[in-house]
């Protein structure tokens, strides 16, 4: 089993948009949307959720007034600013909360309350082109790198049960947290960026990034005729760092018009930019499926 | 008075950074004082947009515990208060594991030998500079680190604040957000005329909610299909601050690293609209909220 | 000698975990009392970061002085390697297969560079 991550450095480069029509292409995968801070692979796939778990994400205090004497120490000790004061009534504000538990433990009246807190939901999923692993992190809520594991995890082993040989992962955009959790020990990263200076220099900071967890990465260029040159300059960045372009999407309207429709743009119509993902596919399929061409991108690297 | 806006998106790529450099820029030529703050410290872009002479570079720390194996009596207390793996008690040992660390000094409370001090740990640096007479200064993450809340929290401390503080936010819902916005006096959420477009302003609506924050909402590369949109800003109440139309020349002016309202003058109007908008939701939560103090 | 073997159920004719943070079981056998004693390991399932770490301190709480598994991560491999806990990895099969194809000098002892799965 395989598990291909796409990312994007830069957010709305047509990641999701890529992994959509990757889901339509391929044969026999399992989904993860990892992108759990703002998911929206679900828009398209439309998946009928068959298992609804609760997420925590770490632990949160709350103080219980009742034995609370108005010390302070737990505000002196809290380095979040986590402590908030109103006419000497303390309480904690969640949002600001870190789960440490320092002022639970230090408290000297023992009136602070420290558990695990419910951050968050995770769903597996029947969807039209395979099952889903995806979440929805709480509104203002830390970890969202716990639960990418957790989607991720979720995701293989679908794959193994229903005996799937692709994991195709939708990763967020950035070089933190969540990306970091979704990218380790992947099989094959691709990124999927745009001819822009901001796509650019996005772009360098995620080969990077790659580069220092050892994850082989390709690229494909979305939108590539915006700006030749770029695309150009981009190719050549990527070519000096032995990173392969394995394609370039056209831009095309039809993209948003599938979105709208609820399709991915391979359901949608077939010229245009849909022609450009079904090569980029047919290529990582190729990559993915031949170990050999796999392993000469590891020593490329 | 001073006002701090920031610019946020639940959806990456909704053109944040466009509206974010463009407002410093604007405001800057009203001849007010500017600060624009790139909180996106994972992937910083607004130095493209405002192009500032870098003049002072200086790295951004996080507390990471050193254990004095000399005075540590292997108790293993700070190990177990540990609510982030940071530590691991061996029988003759101390591992650290400085990357999993919240830097909440708790091992450094509950050790009875005084045997945890505190060192710095560099997650990320610290540029400055200036575009113009705007003062500029961004937050750049090294590669490989987890956590850039303690990096945003380090870059709005140092920077000098002015008659209007732009703070760049990092696309999503989550922790860098939240500690990029929740000082802010108002927010700019950008969004486009999309499902995915759609989806993600419902999540950041939800946040800056919770956060109990003054916000409106530009609708960027309008005119697909808005509909969808706006009768979401109109049931929940939602200020639109402003439609920009969809246009390829934007796409290739910002692939270019230009300003918008620079390379494409018929733009300014609209912005110039967008910042009277903002500027009159400030003022009116600024009335509203001296009121409450002095009924 | 003790020695930890990851399990995805409590017995020795179960499957080895390919996992060590999230493996389900830790199969810990005494040598010397020909003895089997099953660990708990659920938390380490469903912790996210850090899962690594938690393991390494159940193994090394309980003596063990060799680890079998399928696959190590960094932290973890930081972890026993500082607690003198030898790892030997690419371990597939029942437990009992493992332990036998360990014991034969069959499985290679993991180093840095090995040590990139764990998730």
């Amino acid at each position: 089993m395989k598990e291909l991550v796409v990312i994007s450095g830069k957010g709305g480069t047509g990641k999701t948009s890529v992994v959509a029509s990757f889901a339509a292409l391929a044969p026999s995968t399992v989904l993860a949307d990892c992108d759990v801070d703002a998911a929206d692979l679900h828009l398209i796939l439309k998946p009928d959720i068959f298992s609804r778990n609760e997420f925590s994400g770490g632990s949160m205090a709350q103080i219980l007034p009742e034995g609370c004497n108005g010390c302070g120490t737990c505000r002196k000790l809290c380095r979040f600013d986590a402590i908030k004061v109103n006419k000497g009534a303390y309480r904690i504000d969640p949002i600001a909360c870190e789960g440490c538990g320092v002022c639970s433990h230090f408290c000297p009246e023992k009136t602070i309350e420290f558990g695990p807190a419910i951050n968050g939901q995770w769903f597996l999923s029947e969807t039209r082109h395979g099952p889903m692993a995806h979440a929805k992190l709480g509104i203002a809520q830390e970890n969202s790198g716990k639960l990418v594991t957790l989607v991720r995890a979720q995701a293989k082993k679908l794959a193994q049960e229903r005996g799937h040989e692709l994991v195709i992962i939708d990763g967020s955009p950035g070089i933190g947290c969540p990306v970091i959790a979704s990218l380790t020990g992947a099989d094959l990263v691709l990124a999927v960026t745009e001819p822009s200076m901001s796509g650019r220099h996005d772009l360098q900071r995620v080969t990077d990034l790659a580069k220092h967890f050892g994850t082989p990465m390709i690229v494909c260029i979305n939108k590539w005729d915006i700006n030749e040159d770029m695309t150009r300059l981009i190719e050549q960045d990527a070519n000096q760092q032995g990173v392969p372009v394995v394609g370039r999407i056209r831009y095309d309207r039809a993209v948003t018009e599938a979105q709208i429709c609820g399709q991915a743009l391979v359901e949608y119509t077939s010229s245009g930019a849909a022609k450009d993902m079904r090569l980029l596919w047919e290529t990582i399929a190729g990559l993915l499926g031949d170990s050999k061409s796999a392993a000469d991108l590891h020593t490329n690297r | 008075m001073p006002m701090k806006i920031a610019i946020a998106s639940g959806k990456g790529g909704t053109g944040k950074t466009t509206i974010a450099a463009n407002l410093a820029h604007l405001f800057s030529q009203q001849g007010r004082k500017v600060t624009y703050l790139d909180c996106d410290v994972e992937a910083p872009n607004g130095h493209i947009f405002l192009k500032p002479q870098l003049t002072e570079h200086s790295p951004a720390t996080t507390l990471i515990p050193q254990i004095d194996l000399g005075r540590c009596i292997h108790c293993g207390k700070c190990g177990r208060i540990c609510q982030f793996n940071a530590l691991l008690c061996l029988p003759e040992k101390v591992v650290t594991f400085p990357e999993m660390c919240h830097a909440c000094g708790a091992c450094l409370l509950v050790c009875p030998a005084e045997a945890i001090t505190e060192i710095p740990r560099e997650i990320g640096s610290i540029d400055q500079g200036m575009a113009g007479s705007i003062i500029f200064a961004r937050g750049l993450l090294n590669i490989g680190e987890v956590m850039s809340p303690p990096l945003i929290r380090a870059l709005k401390s140092k920077a000098e604040e002015g008659e209007v503080t732009i703070v760049d936010a990092p696309p999503g819902t989550s922790c860098p957000v939240i500690e990029s916005i929740r000082d802010c006096d108002y927010v700019v959420l950008v969004t486009e005329p999309t499902p995915f477009g759609l989806n993600d302003l419902e999540l950041a609506v939800e946040v800056v909610r919770a956060l109990d924050l003054s916000f409106g909402v530009v609708v960027n590369r309008a005119g697909l299909n808005d509909q969808p949109m706006l009768d979401f800003c109109t049931e929940q109440n939602i200020l639109v601050l402003a439609q920009l139309p969809d246009d390829r020349r934007v796409a290739e002016a910002y692939s270019r690293g230009q300003l918008i309202c620079e390379a494409l003058p018929d733009f300014k109007a609209r912005f110039f609209s967008l910042m009277a908008a903002m500027e009159t939701a400030i003022l009116g939560r600024q009335i509203k909220s001296s009121e409450r103090s002095n009924p | 000698m003790k020695i930890a073997i990851t399990a995805q159920n409590p017995s020795p004719e179960n499957q080895v975990d390919p996992h060590f943070g999230r493996a389900a079981w830790l199969m810990i056998y005494d040598q010397e009392k020909n003895e089997w004693e099953s660990i708990d390991n659920s938390a380490g399932v469903n912790a996210a970061r850090g899962a690594g770490i938690q393991a390494a301190q159940k193994v090394v709480d309980h003596k063990a002085e060799a680890l079998i598994t399928g696959a190590i991560g960094p932290n973890a491999f930081k972890s026993l390697s500082a607690a003198g806990v030898k790892i030997y990895h690419g371990a597939t099969g029942t437990v009992e297969d493992a332990l036998q194809a360990y014991l034969e000098g069959q499985l290679r002892e993991a180093t840095t560079n090995d040590a990139k799965g764990g998730v």
